[in-house]
């Protein structure tokens, strides 16, 4: 990769913008409430966009092009069987109890739904999954600077998460959201000539197809059936409630992450058609980078030309191979927006958590709102040190995806039962929800240990995950259900606003149908039903 | 929130729009092998540019409005 000057001109006028909307913000910041959930004032396309630029991370981005050239067309399962579904459930279902109890964060609702003991447990699994995630992304740009500047890894991953840092320190939640919305626009902008270009170069799909290693990888689902004929090694059992029902309605429903972004919406129809705003362009978001993917496994099925012996290093060399100077800017500047969108997400949702579940529940309560302002952005600096820390940790797993998908499935799947049980279900009594979410993060360990030690045996880690989390899963909804049915339930009406047969439903008939959450779900389903029917 | 997100994503399109047809004028066309020939630079600049020049002119008219 041969950067000109132009190249790195477009990179720091990238980061000169970045920080400049961090201090244009930097006035507004008054209360707690504006620093954590942008005094609930943003508009839907906004808070839509970000949704969708916040899951956009480095795993996202380069994660799925490695796994698209290891595994082919299989990734789309990611996003067609596992994403949209459970970005529509979240919308239509689940939004409603998030952003209608006024709540200011995920383990906040749990505490109204169930107890204080399940907030904190969920609170500080959430706070250190999402350091650990955060370092992730932050290993990423480092890498990238690395190679583009020709700084040492230490050097760089302190540069680009001091950039991360002063941005949110200074404007906050809203501060992170706009800049992934000009985050997204740089990220689509940088890959789709990558996508024209690849197809170009193998000749169109029917080229691509006839190139591929094997004809299964053009298939989304035609190998599902058997765990011995997909290269992933996991059958429709695995793949569907694993991974489509698990894993992906616990990380979309779930993760504070995502639903953060919700809750800075300015109405309820907005914070509800946030995650479906997001669902248009993570439905072809496969075009960015499952294409890419496959383009490269097509070019160099052994690996050794372009792709140095890493899958993950499919996108990077793609772009390398395809962008001229001046567009390799732009390229270049996508990939550090999505590292940069994903690891902001990470911190705000971390110091979020952080300052309300944690210390102002149990270290230092009843203190005036300016502390707490305080305490969030010191929390945004501390966050971003032991990211850093992470990040060295990251730099001694090899598969990064793998990595990920494992934390999901040890705290997300089960956290996604005690959530379901407890809104859909109002005898769930509170100390049900603790201790079904504890025994589900703890079958979650068991699991791994064994198959660590070889005890129980998987054609691929991630079809370990998928497993796990459906363990994980399972034993929290058994468990969660058994201690219910011997506890005494709560007053029905302490759950109005929690519970779904106990809480009005938002009318939206005053809304024209391009605005009704219902509408749009059923549209996007449908759309996803025939992506996945045309590329079977 | 006050700040009209529209008006800094219009502006740094237009810039990155005006930069790459710029440089796809200037340099040495034997770049453009890597793009299979095309002078991607040159029509991905007036893209970047069209989508800039839309955005503002959006974040423009909504600060006369005086809506968002």
């Amino acid at each position: 990769m041969h950067l000109h000057f132009v190249d790195y001109l477009i990179i720091a006028i990238y980061f000169l913008f970045v920080l400049g909307i961090g201090f244009a913000l930097r006035g507004r910041m008054k209360t707690s409430d504006d620093f954590f959930l942008s005094g609930r004032s943003i508009p839907g396309w906004i808070t839509g966009l970000a949704f969708m630029s916040a899951n956009l991370g480095a795993l996202e981005v380069m994660g799925h092009a490695a796994n698209a050239a290891k595994y082919g067309m299989f990734v789309n399962h990611f996003y067609w069987l596992a994403a949209m579904p459970a970005m529509c459930f979240v919308g239509v279902f689940m939004m409603p109890f998030y952003y209608g109890s006024k709540v200011r964060s995920v383990p906040e609702y749990l505490r109204k739904r169930y107890d204080e003991k399940t907030r904190t447990l969920n609170a500080l699994c959430f706070a250190v999954m999402t350091l650990l995630v955060s370092g992730i992304d932050l290993y990423a740009m480092a890498i990238l600077f690395q190679r583009l500047l020709h700084w040492p890894f230490g050097a760089s991953v302190v540069a680009s998460a001091a950039v991360v840092a002063i941005y949110i320190y200074l404007g906050g939640l809203t501060s992170s959201i706009y800049n992934e919305v000009l985050q997204f626009f740089l990220i689509v902008f940088g890959f789709l000539p990558l996508a024209i270009l690849g197809l170009k170069a193998v000749g169109g799909f029917a080229g691509l197809k006839a190139k591929l290693p094997n004809a299964g990888y053009a298939h989304t689902w035609a190998n599902i059936w058997h765990a011995s004929q997909n290269p992933m090694g996991i059958n429709w059992f695995g793949t569907i409630f694993g991974l489509g029902f698990v894993l992906s309605f616990g990380y979309w429903c779930t993760d504070f992450l995502v639903v953060q972004r919700g809750l800075a919406a300015k109405d309820m129809p907005a914070a509800q058609r946030t995650p479906l705003i997001a669902a248009v362009p993570k439905m072809f978001f496969p075009l960015m980078v499952v294409l890419p993917g496959l383009v490269a496994i097509a070019l160099d099925p052994s690996l050794t030309k372009y792709l140095n012996g890493r899958y993950d290093n499919a996108l990077p060399a793609m772009l390398g191979k395809f962008y001229p100077s001046g567009l390799l800017g732009i390229g270049l500047t996508a990939l550090m927006a999505s590292f940069m969108s994903g690891m902001a997400g990470n911190v705000t949702a971390f110091n979020t958590v952080w300052t309300f579940d944690i210390y102002q529940t149990h270290v230092n309560p009843g203190k005036p709102d300016t502390h707490y302002l305080k305490m969030g952005r010191l929390a945004t600096v501390f966050g971003v040190a032991v990211g850093i820390a992470t990040a060295f940790i990251v730099l001694r797993f090899n598969n990064l995806m793998d990595y990920l998908q494992l934390l999901f499935a040890f705290f997300n799947a089960p956290l996604f039962g005690t959530f379901l049980l407890g809104m859909f279900w109002k005898r769930t009594t509170a100390h049900s929800g603790f201790w079904g979410l504890l025994c589900g993060i703890l079958a979650a360990a068991t699991h791994y240990s064994l198959y660590r030690y070889h005890a129980i045996v998987y054609p691929t880690d991630m079809a370990a995950n998928f497993y796990q989390a459906i363990y994980a899963f399972s034993v929290c909804v058994v468990v969660t259900l058994v201690v219910t049915l011997f506890t005494e339930p709560r007053k029905e009406d302490e759950l109005v606003g929690l519970v779904y047969s106990l809480t009005p439903k938002p009318r939206n008939q005053d809304l024209p149908w391009y605005e009704r959450p219902g509408i749009l779900a059923i549209g996007i389903l449908a759309l996803c039903a025939v992506l996945n029917i045309i590329f079977w | 929130m006050g700040l009209d997100i529209r008006l800094p994503i219009g502006i740094i399109f237009t810039i990155y729009g005006v930069m790459l047809i710029i440089y796809s004028l200037v340099a040495d066309p034997a770049i453009f092998v890597s793009s299979l020939g095309v002078n991607i630079d040159l029509w991905w600049g007036v893209a970047m540019l069209v989508f800039g020049m839309i955005m503002g002119i959006l974040a423009f008219r909504a600060s006369h409005r005086g809506g968002t």
